[in-house]
């Protein structure tokens, strides 16, 4: 289980409890975090799940796969260095407190 | 048309089949402002789940029956959207209005939306009813398929289009023996052209399944009343300790069909999922789509769901959002991603970008000169790109196409 913390574009504050191995889109979108859409259901298919992680966070992270690297070319919202996909981040117990800004649009 | 809320709290917005389409009409009806009721009827016992991932990492364990969920259930209590599950609606009364539920109980609306998604389609042939024959379309399909592949040592698939190559992937990756029968003579042959046909029987036999064409099953043997093999008609007996048929769907209609809405094969739609029933709009794979100047289109795709379930909850607060973007569609099969946009059907010519031998290419598609759709494999910007282009019907020659120096995201913007 992790604390995770979303913020949207306009200030808007959410903290969400994710089981380990889950994803943090499975996690958001369940629990209804305005923002996250993840049309396609974590397939990496969409670029609807785009957040942008917090920098004391970027190191505790898997780099992106070629998939996600391509698909991050594609999101609404500018991609910027610490911009993810959250279907592609599992959860595990070392991001716990983590935080992500979520973008002005997914599509 | 505007229903108001009704006095008694009764009512409301009711949506049959709980669902992708279902799920979407409920949230959306809240995003366009309505307050009033709103009553989600589902058959299956589970809350609203994602359908995709059940040929894909649900079959091959990745993933958890709790991960497929699509929304918590706080999120139903604090949308105030009333979910009933394993509840079956056994008919609409278009007179009252009100729809009678298995459980006796009568429910009336102010609005209507029928998501009721279709079923498998059953092998017509002898020996369909033997243990260790499935089809899949829920949840539970899914679990029972999974534990026959705990212990199956030769898994037969019937038919080879999406749901049957995803199916053959995950046993591949479980370990089993694995056997595909196409009647046609190419896989997917419905919707990709013959080059990514034989892309894929290719990845599929480099992943040691044993891919037959042109293979039309005749009947199912079995022993002691469970499948032991499945026999075609050039007199092939191939053994099987479990049978998964994929050869399509039929539209779940039948409720639409007995309350007098129009239907052929689906219940027949406009663009803003709108019946002829001003209170009735209908979403998902139960609709074929009926719009002047083009053929009857019937989809069965996510995007699907989810763009006619905001087109209807539009519709029921009386306003006009259609949905007529471009068709996607996506599928993964072991570590290869397919992702399609727009309908292939019709094309004259077809041009292939990016490296096949690299497992990395898209197909355009052309007809009369004009891009209709692209089917990208491991390309998922091509696809991205493509959406943009077929959305906003950017020129594209084929020239520019097949030359990769050209930035086809460049032209889209």
């Amino acid at each position: 289980m992790a604390k995770i913390t979303f913020i949207s574009h306009d200030g808007a504050e959410q903290v969400v409890d994710i089981p380990t191995g889950w994803t943090v889109m499975q996690g958001a979108v369940q629990n209804g975090v305005d923002g996250i859409e993840g049309e396609c259901g974590g397939s990496c298919a969409c670029a609807t799940c785009h957040c942008y992680v917090d920098e004391s966070f970027a190191g505790s992270l898997p780099a992106p796969t070629q998939t996600e690297e391509e698909m991050l070319e594609c999101t609404s919202s500018e991609r910027k260095p610490n911009s993810r996909l959250s279907c592609q981040i599992k959860v595990t117990p070392e991001l716990d407190g983590m935080t992500l800004h979520l973008p002005e649009t997914q599509s | 048309m505007a229903p108001a809320a009704s006095a008694t709290g009764i009512g409301g917005m009711v949506i049959v089949g709980a669902g992708q389409g279902g799920l979407q009409v409920a949230e959306s009806l809240r995003a366009e402002g309505w307050t009033g009721p709103i009553t989600l009827i589902g058959d299956e016992t589970q809350p609203p789940y994602h359908r995709p991932p059940l040929s894909k990492a649900l079959l091959n364990g990745e993933m958890t029956d709790a991960q497929l969920g699509i929304r918590g259930l706080d999120f139903f209590e604090r949308q105030r959207i009333t979910l009933l599950t394993g509840v079956r609606v056994s008919s609409i009364d278009r007179a009252v209005p009100a729809v009678l539920l298995d459980d006796g109980r009568s429910l009336s609306y102010d609005g209507l939306a029928l998501a009721t998604g279709a079923r498998v389609r059953p092998l017509p042939v002898p020996g369909a009813d033997l243990e260790g024959v499935f089809g899949l379309r829920t949840l539970d399909d899914a679990h029972r398929i999974g534990a026959a592949l705990d212990t199956a040592e030769r898994v037969v698939v019937i038919g080879g289009g999406f749901i049957g190559l995803e199916v053959a992937a995950s046993a591949r990756k479980r370990g089993r023996a694995v056997t595909v029968l196409e009647a046609a003579d190419r896989l997917m042959a419905r919707v990709v052209a013959p080059f990514v046909s034989d892309f894929y029987a290719d990845l599929h036999r480099s992943h040691g399944v044993d891919v037959v064409l042109g293979a039309q099953v005749v009947a199912l043997e079995g022993s002691g009343g469970k499948v032991t093999a499945v026999r075609t008609a050039d007199g092939t007996v191939y053994p099987a300790d479990a049978v998964v048929a994929g050869i399509g769907v039929i539209p779940n209609d039948d409720l639409a069909v007995a309350a007098g809405l129009a239907c052929d094969r689906g219940i027949i739609v406009d663009d803003c999922a709108r019946t002829h029933d001003p209170r009735i709009v209908a979403v998902g794979d139960c609709t074929v789509r009926v719009a002047e100047g083009a053929a009857p289109r019937r989809l069965e795709s996510v995007q699907n769901a989810v763009e006619q379930g905001k087109a209807a909850a539009a519709s029921l607060m009386g306003h006009e959002r259609p949905f007529t973007a471009v068709p996607w569609f996506w599928s993964d099969q072991y570590d290869v991603k397919l992702q399609m946009v727009g309908l292939s059907a019709g094309h004259d010519r077809t041009v292939v970008r990016g490296v096949p031998a690299e497992r990395r290419f898209s197909v355009f598609y052309f007809r009369d000169g004009a891009l209709i759709a692209i089917d990208s494999v491991n390309r998922p910007p091509d696809h991205m790109t493509g959406r943009k282009l077929l959305d906003k019907r950017v020129p594209v020659t084929p020239e520019q196409v097949s030359d990769e120096t050209v930035q086809l995201a460049a032209l889209a913007r």
